[in-house]
């Protein structure tokens, strides 16, 4: 019997799952291999008998805690979907502003109809068996991660930086072009994205495991860049980690 | 005298989360209303503080569905208040980044979100077995919009080489080539998308209300232009606020709009209300053949207005590539000089007209942010017309009214993770 699948998104874009969409014949693949029983942004049919689940979104409201817990308990596999689900993502850079003068700023006197906590990623409410990292995923990343759920296999997202993948393409170093990247420190597994399009990286995929920080400084140093530029960097996908839990 | 009770909780097959509730006792209608459920996001407060070379990467993550629209319209509001030229190649591939996206969103939407109600399917998937060459076209389409946003954008959701003042690459002239010749090719595949449409019924159901998009002297505009409305003429993009008129209302996380009527209404129907005259020979000829005239006023055509919006933007795409290889591309280097200011930027992107607005000090950090979404233009145009369809309804049967109203919402191909993002702020 094929794997019964099922999409589910919090506060984001729903760009992962367009991602999705987006993989056109490969999407005929995936359909024939898995029978997806709820996708809302596709579907209208729809039920709660799944196995797997894959969650966009960061959790930045109360009512969100009860419906992730019900996806969870659920689910025999639960996959983060993108870095909203995976690290915070963009989400949030509000956590570094008094939540009140967030609220006020957007919604003026009428603040209080708008629930909003420090958004976070999933893993801070249920256990989270596999990641797919990335703003927006890589439709590569997902083919792959999904044959090997299917085969039985252990996902394995990399643990070395974006910044091997990109030598090995053959890039000029986005530093050289005058722009402060976080290639170095950042895991890898986009093909170096935005530094081949000469972009620098901003971290959506979330840190490895163990940074090489000091060659880190030393880049810093190399180029006259400041330890508050780096930490700004940072906070646009990995603040979550730096301050706001 | 009958009850009827509908409670559609995260209305499918739209982006974002969107509740249609109506409550009928004894055949008078006590409830009729379309909420808005989405979490808010608070990107307007979030930028604050972030450079002006990041605000548009940012404010791209509004939505993935319209994420190059979003990067435009924020770039050109970037590019007003610092006072960055831009260069006539620039605008070349902007025109052909924003045609990219209308085509690749308005296959999505027709083929994967509308037909299958057309055709009495829950959704795409059960298409695939029973008319196969359809979902084949479909994704055939797609990937040909999605191929070209990469090549020009890097990424077609969130595209990476878009930035203040121009592009950080450049395309090669090969892939280029060859998209041109893919663009030719499939011709054939808009025109079989025509005749299946004509195929389709499409709900009788009239309102006359506001229309509202970009227009241009130069193009049927959607990169650039000024605000034209069927009731109030034309408005400079700097003055949107004017045509804006934002509110809150307790029922939707989003804000509300209105100009000269209760509700106005944006998207490809506004825009061929508006514009018609200036569509490709081609977009005429499937308007024709699909039986849609200026004036409409049933908008369950945004959707054959979308279709037609396709073929022009494939006539379009040929002619912009076109103009830009005679031209031949050169790497521009422009150098920015930052300076303290306030500007506000206008796209007309798939779902409708977009705002964003921004102020930066003098080191360029952003200060104020304001971004006003189409689905959010759009809400109370689709409360109004609920209002006014479902009394025509009530004497079919509970779960009809329920699909004609879910229809209804789907027209409109709102956008809701997008429309959860506005504010209300002062510029100084």
């Amino acid at each position: 019997m094929k794997p019964k699948v099922a999409f589910f998104d919090f506060a984001s874009c729903e760009g992962c799952q367009l991602q999705i969409v987006n993989l056109e014949a490969e999407m005929l693949d995936v359909i024939g291999a898995v029978d997806i029983v709820q996708f809302r942004e596709a579907m209208t049919e729809s039920s709660d008998d799944y196995s797997i689940a894959f969650v966009e979104g960061s959790i930045t409201r109360e009512k969100d805690i009860p419906r992730l817990k019900k996806i969870r308990e659920q689910a025999a596999v639960l996959v983060a979907l993108g870095s909203c689900a995976t690290i915070g993502g963009v989400n949030c850079l509000k956590n570094f502003q008094p939540l009140e003068e967030v609220r006020r700023y957007v919604y003026g006197d009428r603040a209080h109809w708008y629930e909003t906590f420090a958004a976070r990623p999933i893993d801070s409410v249920v256990p989270v068996d596999f990641y797919i990292h990335g703003c927006p995923i890589n439709k590569e990343d997902f083919v792959k991660t999904v044959t090997e759920l299917l085969l039985g296999k252990t996902p394995e997202t990399p643990s070395y930086p974006v910044c091997v993948e990109c030598k090995l393409k053959g890039n000029v170093c986005v530093f050289e072009l005058g722009r402060f990247c976080l290639g170095p420190v950042t895991r890898a597994g986009c093909g170096s994205w935005c530094p081949t399009y000469q972009d620098n990286c901003t971290g959506c995929r979330g840190l490895i495991p163990h940074p090489n920080t000091d060659a880190e400084k030393e880049v810093l140093q190399k180029y006259g860049l400041t330890v508050e530029q780096a930490v700004g960097q940072f906070r646009v996908f990995l603040g979550y980690g730096e301050v706001a839990k | 005298m009958r009850n009827i009770n509908i409670n559609v909780e995260h209305v499918t097959r739209l982006e974002g989360h969107g509740n249609i509730v109506v409550n009928v006792k004894e055949g008078r209608i006590e409830e009729c209303m379309w909420k808005v459920v989405e979490a808010p996001r608070f990107f307007e407060a979030f930028v604050r503080g972030r450079s002006y070379l990041e605000v548009s990467h940012l404010t791209s993550r509004i939505c993935g569905i319209c994420s190059i629209g979003h990067t435009l319209a924020s770039l050109k509001a970037t590019e007003a208040a610092l006072g960055v030229e831009i260069s006539e190649q620039t605008k070349l591939l902007r025109r052909i980044l924003i045609q990219g996206e209308n085509l690749q969103s308005h296959v999505l939407h027709a083929y994967f979100l509308v037909a299958p109600d057309l055709v009495g399917a829950p959704s795409v998937f059960p298409l695939v077995a029973t008319h196969p060459e359809v979902v084949l076209r479909a994704l055939r389409m797609k990937k040909l919009a999605n191929d070209l946003c990469d090549i020009f954008g890097g990424r077609t959701v969130h595209p990476i080489t878009p930035t203040v003042g121009g592009f950080t690459k450049l395309p090669g002239t090969g892939e280029i080539k060859a998209i041109r010749q893919r663009l030719v090719e499939a011709i054939p595949d808009l025109e079989a998308t025509v005749a299946l449409f004509k195929t389709l019924t499409i709900p009788q159901f009239e309102r006359e209300t506001e229309y509202i998009a970009l227009t241009s002297d130069e193009e049927y505009a959607l990169y650039d232009g000024d605000i034209a409305s069927t009731d109030a003429g034309v408005t400079k993009v700097a003055n949107y606020r004017s045509v804006t008129n934002e509110y809150l209302v307790p029922q939707s996380t989003a804000k509300y709009t209105r100009n000269k009527r209760d509700s106005y209404f944006v998207g490809a129907l506004a825009r061929f209300n508006l514009n018609h005259r200036q569509l490709s020979p081609l977009a005429k000829t499937v308007a024709e053949e699909l039986g849609l005239k200026a004036p409409c006023h049933n908008p369950f055509f945004n959707t054959v207005a979308q279709v037609v919006e396709a073929a022009h933007a494939a006539e379009e795409l040929i002619r912009l590539i076109d103009d830009l290889l005679s031209r031949g591309l050169r790497r521009e280097n422009g150098e920015i000089k930052l300076r303290a200011g306030t500007g506000a930027g206008a796209v007309d992107v798939p779902r409708g007209i977009l705002f964003h607005e921004y102020t930066y000090d003098d080191q360029g950090i952003c200060r104020e942010a304001n971004c006003i979404i189409p689905t959010n233009q759009n809400h109370a145009n689709i409360q109004k017309d609920m209002e006014a369809f479902l009394p025509l309804l009530l004497d079919k049967p509970e779960e009809e009214i329920r699909l004609k109203l879910e229809m209804l919402v789907r027209a409109y191909d709102p956008c809701i993770s997008c429309s959860t993002h506005l504010l209300d702020v002062k510029f100084v």
